[in-house]
Formats: C-alpha cells, sequence, structure tokens
C-alpha cells in the first residue's frame, strides 16, 4: 500500500464522516434526535482524549469526569452570568445564597474570552499539575486510575457542598443563552450541533496527527515499556504528561459544548459512574484505535437511549450485558473485530491446509 | 512504521463505515411524522381515541426503590380513570421513561415524551434536582408536568403542577408543633442536597423568630452510611429534639447509631421529614418507634377515599404494600388534571392551567382544592408517630387544609429567604 493510497483513505474516511455528520444526519434526524447525537458527539469527543493517554499511552484514565465537569462548569456559568446580565446574580444564587454579589473566583468567567479560554486551559492546567507529580513520582497502573477517579468523586462532593455558588447537587440549569443565541430556538440548536460535530471532526485529526508522529511512536513505547524508554535517554514522565494533559483539554472541550447542548451541567455528569461511562465507550469501540473509541462512545450512548426507550425498567441488565459481552469476548473492542476474525479464518485455513496434507 | 500506519488507516475506513452504520441506525429510531416538530412548542397528540401521558420516573439507580412506587401509584389512577370512561371520553394511554436517578437523562427523557410522543401531560420526577432539570424543558415546550412530592417551596413554575407539600404545608406544622410541645433547642440532620439546606435555612430563620436555637446543622452525602460522629454530636448537644431531612439509606444507618448512642424517641424525638411508610418498612420499625413524621397523608389516614386507595393498591399490587404520602400526592394528581381537562374542554396546556382554579378532588389524604395562581393545591398538614406495626399514627393535624405558600409570603420571618 503506498503512502499516498493511505493519505487518500485517511481523506476519504474524514470526508465521508464530514457527509454523515453535516448533511446526513441533520436531514434524517429530528431535532430531538439532533439534540441527542450532540450528546453523543461529546462523549466521542472525551474518548478521544482517553484513546489518546489509555489506548495509546497505557494511562487508564478513570477521571476524566473531573476535566469534563471543570470545562463544562466553566461555559455554563459564563452564560449563567450572561442570562443574569450585568449587576444581577445568576437565579440560583439568589435562591440559595447569601452573598449579594459574585464571588470572586467566578468573577472572571463574566468575560466571554476568558470563560472559553478556560473551558480548554483550565482542565489542561490542573491535568498538568496534577500528572507533573503523578508521573514524576512514578505512580502508574490501577494506582493512577483509582488516584484520578478520586479526584473526579472529591470534585463532585465539593461542587454539591457548594449549593449557594454552584448551584450543589442540582448543577447550573436552565440556560437561555448562548453568547447572545436563543438556546429556545431549534436554529440555534442546530448550529451548536454543527459546532460539535466540527469540534469532534478537528480533535480527531489533531489526535490522529500525535499519534503517527514521533511523539506518538514514543507514547506507545511508554506505554509497552517504560523502563527501556528511560534508557534510551527520554523522560518517561514527560511523554505521558503531555498525553495526559491534552486528554484533559479534549474532555474540557466536550463538557464545554455539552452545556449548550443538553442545557445542564450537574454533579452528576462528573463523579465515579460517569467517569466510568466515558473510559466504558471508548473501550468497546476499541481504545487503542481512534475510530473504535470515538464510535464505540457514540454507540454505547446510542445504546443506552435506545435500550432505556425500549425497555425502562429493564434496560440496565442490557446495557451490562452489553460491556461484558464486548469487553470478555473483545478485549480490543469492536474495533478489533476484523483481525481477531481474520486470524480466525487463517487459523482455519491453515488447519484445512494440515488436513488436506495430512489427507494426501 | 509504514506499514503500521496502513493498518490505521484500513481501521480508519472500516471505522467511516462503522459510524455510516451508527449514523443510519439512529436515524432508523427516530420518527419520521415528527419531522415538522421545529415549532417551539410541540402540540399533544390527541388525535386518537387514546390521549398518551408521560409517567416519568427513576426506575433504576439510588431512587428507584421511592419512584417506583410513585409508577405504581399513577399506573392505578390511570386505570381508574380509564375503568370509568377515561378522559374527554379518550382512554389514557401512559408511556413510561426511565430518569435513572441522574439530571441530565431526566431532562433528555422529558424532551421525548414531549417531542417525541406528544404526551399531553407527564407526571413524575422525585428530587428537586432531576426536577430542577426538567423544568426548562416543560417551559420551553409549553408542556405540563404533575410534581407529586414535597420539596423546599420558592418555585413557581407556570408549566408545573405541585400536588406535594410546599414547606409551610410540612416543615412549618412540624415547627409548630415541636415548639407547641416546648421543644426549643433543635439539632439538624439532613442529606446534602438542595432540599436539607433550603429546608435548614427555613428552619433557621423560624427559630430565630419563635425564640428557639439551633443547636447544631450537619449534612452527610447521600447515601453516607458513617454516622457514628453525628450521633454522637447529637447527643452531646443535648438538644430537645432532632430534625431530620436525611434522605433514603442514610436513615436506616442514622436510627440505627442513635439508638446505639443510647439515644431514643423519649428522651430526644426525632422528626422526620423524608420517612414515609415504604421508608419504615426498609428501616425497620424498632429503631423508629415513637419517633415523630411530618406529612399530609398516612395509611391510617381516615375516610372513605383513603380506605379505597390502599385497597385498590393491595389489590393490585400485594397486601404487603404500603401507601405513602409521595404515591397519595401522585395518585391526586392524575385525578386533578383529569379534572382540570375536564373542566376545560380540552387538552391544552394553556386551557387546562386556565381552568385549574378551585379544581377539587375527595383525595385519600382528605378534599384538596387546586390554587391556580401558585399551581399548588391546599393540604392538610398532619404529625405522625411511627408505630411498631411500621405504620403511622396521626397525633396533630392542622384541622383544615393549610393554604399553599410556597415563598413563605405570608410569614414576616421568612422575609430575607427569598
Amino acid at each position: 500500500m503506498t503512502l499516498l493510497h493511505g493519505r487518500a483513505r485517511t481523506w476519504a474516511g474524514f470526508a465521508g464522516a464530514a457527509v454523515l455528520l453535516f448533511a446526513l444526519a441533520p436531514l434524517a434526524l429530528t431535532d430531538f434526535r439532533l439534540g441527542l447525537l450532540a450528546k453523543y458527539l461529546c462523549t466521542a469527543m472525551v474518548a478521544v482524549g482517553i484513546c489518546l493517554a489509555w489506548g495509546r499511552g497505557g494511562l487508564l484514565t478513570l477521571g476524566q469526569g473531573l476535566f469534563f465537569g471543570l470545562g463544562g462548569y466553566a461555559m455554563a456559568m459564563h452564560l449563567k452570568i450572561a442570562d443574569a446580565g450585568p449587576g444581577n446574580l445568576p437565579d440560583f444564587m439568589q435562591l440559595y445564597g447569601t452573598a449579594t454579589e459574585l464571588p470572586w473566583w467566578w468573577r472572571p468567567f463574566a468575560n466571554p474570552a476568558f470563560a472559553l479560554a478556560a473551558t480548554v486551559l483550565l482542565p489542561m492546567a490542573v491535568a498538568a499539575l496534577l500528572g507533573s507529580f503523578i508521573f514524576r513520582r512514578r505512580v502508574k497502573g490501577a494506582y493512577f486510575a483509582i488516584l484520578s477517579q478520586a479526584l473526579a468523586a472529591a470534585f463532585a462532593i465539593w461542587l454539591i457542598g457548594q449549593q449557594a455558588t454552584t448551584g450543589g447537587t442540582n448543577g447550573l440549569t436552565d440556560i437561555q443563552g448562548f453568547f447572545g443565541y436563543d438556546l429556545d430556538d431549534p436554529v440555534n440548536q442546530r448550529t451548536v450541533y454543527f459546532v460539535i460535530a466540527a469540534a469532534l471532526l478537528l480533535l480527531i485529526a489533531l489526535a490522529r496527527q500525535l499519534i503517527h508522529s514521533r511523539y506518538g511512536e514514543l507514547l506507545v513505547a511508554v506505554r509497552d515499556s517504560e523502563e527501556r524508554v528511560r534508557f534510551l535517554g527520554y523522560d518517561p514522565a514527560k511523554v505521558k504528561l503531555v498525553a495526559y494533559v491534552v486528554a484533559a483539554g479534549m474532555a474540557g472541550l466536550a463538557g464545554a459544548l455539552f452545556v449548550p447542548a443538553v442545557g445542564i451541567i450537574s454533579p452528576a455528569m462528573i463523579g465515579i459512574v460517569p467517569s466510568i461511562e466515558f473510559v466504558i465507550g471508548a473501550a468497546v469501540g476499541g481504545r487503542a484505535s481512534l475510530v473504535g473509541a470515538v464510535l464505540g462512545a457514540i454507540g454505547v450512548a446510542w445504546a443506552k437511549t435506545a435500550l432505556s426507550e425500549e425497555f425502562p425498567a429493564a434496560w440496565t441488565y442490557f446495557q451490562g450485558l452489553l460491556f461484558i459481552v464486548a469487553l470478555a469476548f473483545l478485549p480490543g473492542g469492536l474495533a478489533s473485530l476484523g483481525g481477531v476474525l481474520r486470524r480466525r479464518r487463517d487459523r482455519q485455513r491453515k488447519a484445512a491446509v494440515v488436513a488436506v496434507g495430512e489427507a494426501a | 512504521m509504514s506499514s503500521g500506519s496502513s493498518i490505521l488507516r484500513r481501521r480508519f475506513l472500516v471505522g467511516g463505515a462503522a459510524l455510516a452504520a451508527v449514523v443510519a441506525l439512529s436515524a432508523c429510531g427516530a420518527k419520521t411524522d415528527a419531522a415538522g416538530s421545529s415549532d417551539k412548542a410541540a402540540k399533544a397528540d390527541v388525535s386518537g381515541d387514546t390521549v398518551k401521558v408521560g409517567l416519568l420516573n427513576s426506575l433504576s439507580g439510588t431512587m428507584a426503590i421511592s419512584e417506583v412506587t410513585v409508577r405504581d401509584s399513577l399506573k392505578l389512577a390511570i386505570d381508574e380513570i380509564n375503568a370509568s370512561g377515561g378522559v374527554l371520553g379518550k382512554k389514557i394511554q401512559p408511556i413510561s421513561e426511565d430518569g435513572a436517578s441522574d439530571w441530565p437523562t431526566f431532562a433528555e427523557k422529558a424532551q421525548k415524551l414531549i417531542q417525541e410522543d406528544r404526551v399531553a401531560a407527564t407526571f413524575g420526577c422525585w428530587t428537586s434536582a432531576s426536577r430542577k432539570a426538567v423544568k426548562p424543558v416543560f417551559e420551553k415546550n409549553k408542556s405540563l408536568l404533575f410534581y407529586p412530592v414535597q420539596y423546599e417551596g420558592l418555585e413557581q413554575s407556570p408549566y408545573i403542577f405541585y400536588t406535594g407539600a410546599t414547606t409551610n404545608q410540612q416543615i412549618v406544622p412540624a415547627l409548630d408543633y415541636l415548639k407547641s410541645k416546648g421543644l426549643k433547642k433543635l439539632y439538624l440532620v439532613g442529606s446534602d442536597y438542595v432540599f436539607p439546606r433550603t429546608a435548614n435555612k427555613i428552619i433557621q430563620a423560624y427559630a430565630k423568630a419563635n425564640g428557639m436555637t439551633i443547636l447544631g446543622e450537619d449534612y452527610a452525602p447521600l447515601g453516607s452510611t458513617e454516622f457514628s460522629t453525628i450521633a454522637n454530636k447529637v447527643k452531646a448537644s443535648k438538644a430537645d429534639a432532632v430534625f431530620n431531612t436525611l434522605n433514603g439509606d442514610s436513615n436506616v444507618a442514622f436510627f440505627k447509631e442513635y439508638k446505639s448512642a443510647g439515644l431514643t424517641a423519649k428522651s430526644m424525638p426525632v422528626v422526620s421529614v423524608s420517612i414515609a411508610e415504604e421508608e419504615v418498612k426498609s428501616i425497620g420499625s424498632q429503631y423508629l418507634a415513637g419517633q415523630l413524621t411530618a406529612w399530609n397523608y398516612y395509611q391510617t389516614t381516615a375516610g372513605a377515599a383513603n380506605e379505597k386507595f390502599v385497597k385498590a393498591y393491595k389489590a393490585k399490587y400485594g397486601a404487603d404494600k404500603p401507601t405513602s404520602d409521595p404515591m397519595e400526592a401522585a395518585y391526586t394528581s392524575v385525578h386533578l388534571w383529569k379534572a382540570m381537562v375536564e373542566k376545560a374542554g380540552s387538552f391544552d396546556p394553556e386551557k387546562v392551567k386556565a381552568a385549574s382554579d378551585g379544581i377539587t378532588f375527595e383525595a385519600p389524604e382528605g378534599k384538596v382544592t387546586v390554587d391556580g395562581a401558585t399551581q399548588h393545591i391546599h393540604k392538610t398538614a398532619r404529625i405522625g408517630e411511627i408505630g411498631t406495626d411500621g405504620l403511622i399514627k396521626e397525633v396533630w393535624d392542622s384541622g383544615k387544609p393549610v393554604e399553599p405558600d410556597p415563598y413563605l409570603k405570608g410569614y414576616s420571618w421568612a422575609s430575607g429567604l427569598s
């Protein structure tokens, strides 16, 4: 296969996805279903980061809810402040709080440029800080997974306790506008969907670029044998840190775009369960393959909606079964299905050849 | 390296095909007749000889244990109405959706019920967080929600009817009762979420104005089962009574610790506002006997309407199933909706709202009346004592239905709250 041929295929893949997302889906789906697709695409954006950090870098990021939440709350708080209008407090602060003005740490979020930048940079900064401690101390494997999950849980618990300033369990709801556009209007909802679809394709392209660069090779090398990479003179801590920070930024952007699409961000989207769900989507699809992780995330989210609509009382069992089957029989996810089948066919052919040989 | 990347590229193509499959699948799930749903207020579909209503309850997750009983009760009311000829000559067809104890899911399912199923009204939600999540959905689509659970007040959505108690029909009467018994030093224990925090703010304001003292205020995370510290703090405080806004499982652990700390209903009574018959059953009446609750309905409430309700519920779901306040409020909400629709002569939410004021129903809790201005209902407040048989016996009631006052405007001490 020539290089050009491969590149052409990549372009064809992107073009196909773009046609699907920008032309077919808006035509085929009702406003409600398109809104749901926008939500699924947000989880797919998180999965792109997980593919990079876990699939390629071996970092089991069980706490992506933390970064998703940072991005989501940064965006939602800006929109709430904008909805309230200058000089007014957001509705939930008037309801539950005693303060007469915004707490100082929310004040910069009134500025749209700051808030937008913060949705990505804040999660990245937090990840950089955490990562530099974690990786330099050579925390890895299960310890890393537990630590990242604990952080997501801690963030969710903290938010719940701060009802007067973060909305507590309710989270931030009833968001009316998106940078001056009325989110109530179906046309604007559609635009939000297009922004999300474009952002997803952009993130996939970015991750693909990273995976195919020298850095991408190094990342896989660190995953497979950290010690050898260290002997070769690289610092594995730095390699891992980059993947962790990029994945955090992607989760932050996903959280930020989730807010206008769904109209709510709450601790229920941040703690342990949602963090695990993000990882499961990528695992079912195939964590090491970008396309597998993205489609897995979309597919699992879609299955959740479809199953719960069809079997409102029993859908959780089906969902559980789906995960068990996918992970027990296809540990590499659905993306490895082709490879598994090919190997099985080859084995059978080999066996047949042997049998024919014996008969002769 | 080049062979590795070509494998990746091949995967990319395979993935593209799979993406097509996924999108095609989700396209199949959508109904084509909903193509015109881009007009903001999705109109309810009442063209056939049935009318659809949505039942939006958590059938999975932590809230399922409570919300399933509400769903059952809603279905009982729907069966009764269908057996007696339906609403405006149409049979009610319930469409059940699972909110999964997850607030964004509640919002998603509410939207599905309104826009895809075109329901005429929706019944359900339990936690305040789920109600806050669906409130904008019902308001944007101009569709009605009937919310059957007591809550923290300070809300009045034009598209929600509140058939559970607001604070002046539950918490304030409970405080009045404690005051009348001379129990003036209180300790507040609650789960860490909106209802307990807001309720406790109201209790603090009431106490300040009524010469009561609050000796402590403690919160445990939802679902927490670690209460030895709190029980010991409560004991050391030497309070007259405890005001308990804990939810769900936490009550089991709290009351066990409470008993093992040597505290009893006699030495320091606990008034609970989230423990109904169903919860008494799961906590165990040996831990609760003698403790107080504040609600608007008990299974033991006297009256022919309640006898009929309890009998019908047990006949449908089993003799060991108790009935409780939120279940009764849910049952009542369906009957109130029917009465409103029939008075309006239409399923149109605006007309139903306009017809709502003054609608009455002989509910199991007694006669209830809809207040059209607040869209809450007049309810009788009742203090009950938990018996060893697991049932709750009424020890005090307000005598007549209390007018709903969600913003506590009629109480001068509450002026700083909203």
